[in-house]
């Protein structure tokens, strides 16, 4: 049985609305960026500078010429990356800053890929496309606020805690985004401090919500963008304080992952010295596994219990913890067009991310920053980003630039990898030693639900929690700062009843711990039981047959610093 | 009316707690949020503006100048103006030097109503509202579940140990409200963005008038000695139940130690 | 240097907390004093020789009647300044946080509020709190005199022996116009319905072992004999099982009794950081891997269906 044989309850249409909030209530603002992610506040930085070479376009838009808006309670609340950035957009976005400036943790050193099986770890010569020199371990929450501030410095509103549930569409055109209502109780009633979100109505709007981003999919379903699926990975990570410092960024593959083509566990592990006291790090692994108990949160547990792993974490203490996913289909899996008449999609949301390169970072800049220099010219003296071909000089930007180039270069790694470890690895190399020119027919791509699962026994291996080395996915939960109401309400759409393998595979896979195999249903479904509260966002769910809404502004974890 | 609501940033309740090994005082340079306890103080005063348009709430806090971000939340939910005390020379202030420093600063405010939270999520049980009507000699209610104000008087029904107590005090007074009084409410998104245009005035402790001695470690009549790891628990006595004899061994458990 | 305990009482009786602080004073040598306050309060005053008192002084008066703060921080000021007071210590209640607060502001005297220990360093007073969520224990001191002390409900004991009669000293009561402002509309009475679970000194908390909600009967009658509350965790008032006013965790309330009866409940980190303070915690499940087993003072590995019913008979003997 595959997740995708039991499709949620949700319909796009349910989150496109036409505006309707009276002139004194609703929000008027020039350029709208939805997400306060490196996409998002590369885009209002861009914005910002233009605005201020063109004071009197400024002052045309309004009060509030850009606003950044997030649904996290801050600024890197939502936001969780490995991360190794090439600093090639902090470059282009400030120019003439000194590299020492940019909010980085620290430059990449030495670095290793080892292959791992259960007992040594094999060192292996680096594939080209992860070849680091000249890169910088970054958190990308802390970047992100650095990045914030710089947008405020230049005039932009960041406006945290509020979630854009609905796409404003009129006429065929975006002109803006309802913001979620707080205050709703479990079935949906207001509860005595209800209050209803607004409609922001912008000139132009960029979603930059990144991975699984919800106004996102609600447009590309709207607009009939996406005829390709999309594929993801689920990351799970911690921050460790540890005793000896972490001489070089290393990545990992092989064990514990299974590289038997019928499990289909694609993925590894990166471990990143995080400042001279702290190591971040965490295991990635496709979303389109066939085993029902595979669970990337207790795969990672597995990973530490390796005695180079073991070694590093020696003497420390885990002290953060997140997950979330990654848009893993690359070139073959963009979106058709990345924008409609009044909104443009950069970052992660519009799957902009180089897998084989685990380099996502400053293409979401990048792309946020041609969104930008498109959004001021489109919104200038007698123009609307309405009109016919209004935003098509983004598409077009894109196309023309790095983040395009590099793309299609390496389009055909990750398909490779749906045949297993070693012949994936071939195909790989392939691919990337002619530059992209072979395989001669693009692989093709199949959506994570659409792929059948089977209820095996991986479960077995993982190790018993310890509170040390070794935690439960509720601690996990715990420190990822999640404090949500328990009488919110649920914002989780999943078919009830499901078949057994489904439900199984929906335990496991979430992090959280939000599913729970409920009573028989007959004819060998069973219920769902979903705790909605416990869960981080972090998009699994939407890729394996259910889908994430996005709760009330300001719930969810805090992730401060991954 | 003008209603002084007090208010303070704590450490995120999310960020990790830390005590500074340097200062051995609470490492405050982390993300900061309001008080969630300060929150139904300022719901409350938001409620008698509901009621009457022409009241002014002010927030008044004593903190770092970052704390304003924070503070700004208020802002959002509806308050008018923001008087923020910030000064190096205030660090370090315990209760009774905060409480100095807070009564010049709402003197110079001049409310009818001071409200403040019941606690603080840094320093948990903190008793400020006493030690400030002290300073401001006004009568003072705590611990109040619900407020009215009627005829220049304002009337609580508050929770003791013992059940509930009605108390009226005559304005102008100082009140700290209980959690249970209200559920805050959200800002709404013009109310955040409002927020931005709304007065904060930052004063320095110098232009309160208030005596370097008094304040900060000098001003301090507590010293923090030491820190450590709290006392364990102890050993975990386990027992296994075989014959069914384990609510005799609890109850004797249970009686050992006086808890029977 | 005289330590003054401040001793509450409610309808004639001593309240247990300040008379473990007496206790507590007491062991500590030195000259150590009582004060009561309120009106007709002799007979409580009479009682304190036997708790350590060796000096109570009585301020008896009609304006002390209503257990207000602000009258009492007057009576205790001067108290203070006219007998050399060197220490004041309180047992937190809502009337003695207040007292204490106003007091030290008064008298610019420091205040080191939820103490769980004191003792004597030196020749210096040292007191013991416990930080966030009493994961950090932090030692204070007092710079000068008079030092005020308040102290975490049920830290010590009280320990009566056979001190007789204390010398009973009258003091003088005056009142300042604007202390007698607040003024007591109603007072409090016990409430007939029990404890809630913030005031409860015992809790007995169930969790999903219980198996169904039928099953919060059995606790509620180990509550009733232990004069406890009853609680829940999250997934069973989720479940609709119990209400949320008696959700114990990370999303509900924060619960510190002298005992907490944990049944049923596995023990998750969201439901401990809303009890792990409490005195004793006794954990009864039949999962002998349960999480809970990590931090409880006692651990039984067992059926709480058939367990919970036995001790409720036991107690209800022990009481009686």
């Amino acid at each position: 049985m595959r997740p995708a044989d039991f499709p949620p309850p949700f319909s796009a249409s349910e989150f496109v609305a036409e505006p309707s909030d009276p002139a004194d209530e609703r929000i008027d603002v020039g350029i709208l960026v939805v997400g306060a992610g490196p996409a998002g506040l590369a885009a209002a930085v861009r914005a910002g500078q233009l605005l201020q070479e063109r004071p009197e376009l400024a002052e045309r838009l309004g009060d509030v010429p850009i606003a950044v808006l997030d649904k996290g309670k801050a600024v890197g609340a939502h936001l969780l990356s490995g991360a190794v950035v090439n600093p090639r957009a902090f470059r282009q976005l400030f120019p003439g800053m000194p590299t020492e400036d940019f909010p980085f943790v620290g430059a990449v050193e030495r670095e290793g890929v080892y292959y791992l099986t259960k007992g040594s770890a094999m060192r292996i010569p680096a594939p080209p496309p992860m070849w680091n020199h000249g890169n910088y371990v970054a958190s990308v929450g802390d970047m992100s606020r650095w990045l914030a501030e710089k947008a405020e410095e230049l005039g932009v509103m960041v406006v945290p805690e509020t979630a854009a549930t609905h796409l404003l569409v009129s006429g065929g055109r975006v002109v803006g985004v309802r913001t979620g209502d707080k205050g709703r109780g479990k079935a949906g009633e207001e509860l005595p401090n209800f209050e209803p979100g607004s409609d922001m109505k912008a000139r132009v709007t960029i979603l930059a919500e990144g991975t699984q981003g919800h106004l996102t999919g609600v447009l590309l379903d709207r607009f009939g963008l996406q005829s390709r699926p999309q594929v993801w990975a689920l990351g799970v990570k911690e921050v460790w304080n540890v005793e000896r410092p972490l001489e070089r960024v290393i990545h990992t593959m092989g064990w514990p992952l299974r590289g038997a083509a019928r499990y289909r566990e694609f993925g590894g592990s990166f471990i990143y010295p995080f400042g001279d006291d702290r190591v971040a790090l965490g295991m990635v692994v496709g979303l389109d596994t066939t085993d029902a108990t595979v669970s990337v949160h207790d795969i990672l547990q597995e990973l530490k219990t390796h005695k180079k792993v073991r070694g590093i974490l020696e003497g420390g203490e885990r002290i953060a913890w997140g997950a979330k996913t990654i848009p893993e289909g690359g070139f073959l899996a963009l979106p058709d067009r990345f924008h409609v008449p009044g909104a443009m999609i950069a970052g992660d949301a519009a799957g902009l991310v180089n897998v084989p390169a685990l380099k996502g970072i400053h293409y979401a800049m990048r792309s946020g920053m041609l969104a930008a220099e498109t959004a001021v010219s489109a919104v200038g003296p007698g123009q609307t980003a309405w009109s016919p071909g209004a935003l098509e000089a983004y598409d077009a930007a894109l196309r023309e630039s790095y983040v395009w180039k590099d793309l299609e270069r390496v389009r055909n790694m990750r398909p490779a990898f749906k045949n297993g470890f070693v012949r994936g690895a071939a195909l790989a190399g392939a691919a990337l030693n002619s530059l992209g020119k072979l395989p001669p027919r693009d692989l093709t791509l199949e959506g994570d639900a659409e792929v059948p699962v089977r209820v095996g026994d991986r479960a077995s291996r993982y190790p018993a929690p310890d509170g040390k080395l070794v935690f439960d996915k509720l601690s996990s939960v715990y420190l990822s700062g999640n404090k949500t109401r328990d009488d919110a309400p649920g914002h989780i759409r999943v078919a009830d009843p499901v078949a057994r393998e489904v439900a199984e595979a929906w335990v496991h896979m979430c992090p959280a711990q939000v599913y729970e195999v409920g009573g028989e249903a007959g004819d060998g479904l069973v219920h769902v039981e979903v705790t909605a509260s416990n869960c981080v966002q972090c998009g699994a769910i939407t890729a394996k047959g259910g889908r994430l809404t996005p709760p009330e502004g300001g719930s969810g974890p805090e992730y401060s610093g991954l | 009316m003008k209603i002084a609501v007090c208010m303070k940033e704590v450490p995120d309740a999310a960020a990790p707690k830390r005590l500074d090994p340097g200062t051995k005082r609470l490492d405050r340079s982390v993300e900061g949020a309001l008080n969630d306890f300060d929150t139904h103080a300022l719901e409350e005063a938001l409620r008698v503006k509901d009621g009457a348009a022409d009241t002014e709430v002010v927030v008044v806090s004593m903190g770092p100048a970052k704390a304003a971000e924070s503070l700004r939340k208020a802002l959002a939910m509806g308050a008018d103006r923001l008087l923020l005390v910030s000064d190096e020379g205030a660090a370090g202030s315990d209760l009774l030097a905060t409480a100095a420093v807070l009564a010049k600063a709402l003197e110079r405010e001049s409310p009818d109503l001071v409200l403040l939270g019941q606690q603080a999520g840094d320093s948990d049980g903190a008793v400020l509202w006493a030690a400030l009507a002290e300073r401001m000699r006004l009568p003072m209610i705590s611990q109040a579940a619900s407020l009215e104000l009627d005829g220049g008087k304002a009337r609580s029904k508050r929770q003791t140990e013992y059940g509930y107590d009605v108390l009226e005090a005559p304005l102008p007074a100082v009140v700290a409200v209980s959690d249970a009084i209200n559920e805050p409410r959200y800002p709404s998104l013009k109310g955040i963005m409002g927020a931005k245009k709304k007065p904060v005035d930052t004063v320095s402790l110098a232009d309160l008038g208030v005596d370097a001695g008094e304040v900060g470690e000098a001003g301090s009549r507590t010293t923090v000695v030491g820190t450590g790891d709290p006392p364990p628990r102890g050993e975990t006595q386990r027992i296994e139940d075989e014959g069914g004899d384990s609510a005799e061994k609890i109850a004797a458990y249970l009686q050992e130690r006086k808890l029977v | 240097m005289t330590t003054l305990v401040f001793v509450e009482h409610h309808e004639g009786e001593a309240a247990k907390g300040s008379l473990g602080v007496l206790a507590k004073a007491a062991s500590l040598g030195g000259d150590v004093a009582a004060v009561v306050a309120g009106e007709n309060v002799r007979g409580v005053a009479e009682g304190l020789g036997a708790h350590g008192a060796s000096r109570v002084y009585v301020a008896d008066d009609a304006a002390l009647a209503a257990p207000l703060p602000q009258p009492r921080v007057d009576v205790l000021a001067r108290l203070v300044q006219d007998e050399g007071i060197g220490t004041v210590l309180f047992a937190a209640s809502v009337l003695a946080a207040d007292v204490a607060a106003g007091l030290a502001a008064r008298l610019g005297a420091g205040l080191n509020w939820d103490l769980v220990e004191l003792e004597s360093r030196d020749g210096e007073l040292v007191g013991t709190t416990l930080a966030f969520d009493d994961t950090a224990k932090v030692e204070v001191g007092w710079k000068g005199e008079p030092r005020i002390g308040l102290v975490r409900s049920g830290s010590f004991e009280p320990a009566p022996g056979d001190g007789g009669a204390p010398d009973l000293r009258d003091v003088p009561v005056e009142v300042d116009d604007w202390s007698r402002s607040t003024a007591m509309l109603e007072q409090a009475h016990e409430e007939s319905s029990g404890p809630s679970i913030e005031d409860a000194d015992v809790i007995v908390a169930g969790g999903r072992g219980l198996g169904e909600p039928e099953k919060f009967a059995l606790l509620e009658e180990l509550a009733k004999a232990l004069g406890g509350a009853v609680a829940a965790t999250r997934a069973v008032v989720d479940a609709g099982w119990y209400p949320y006013a008696t959700q114990v965790g990370q999303t509900g309330k924060n619960v510190a009794p002298k005992l907490y009866v944990a049944c049923g409940i596995s023990g998750a980190i969201q439901h401990k950081v809303g009890m792990q303070s409490s005195g004793t915690i006794v954990a009864i499940n039949k999962d002998p891997n349960a999480p809970i087993f990590e931090y409880a003072d006692l651990a039984v590995v067992g059926d709480l269906h058939e367990i919970v019913p036995k001790l409720t008979e036991l107690v209800r003997q022990r009481r009686s």
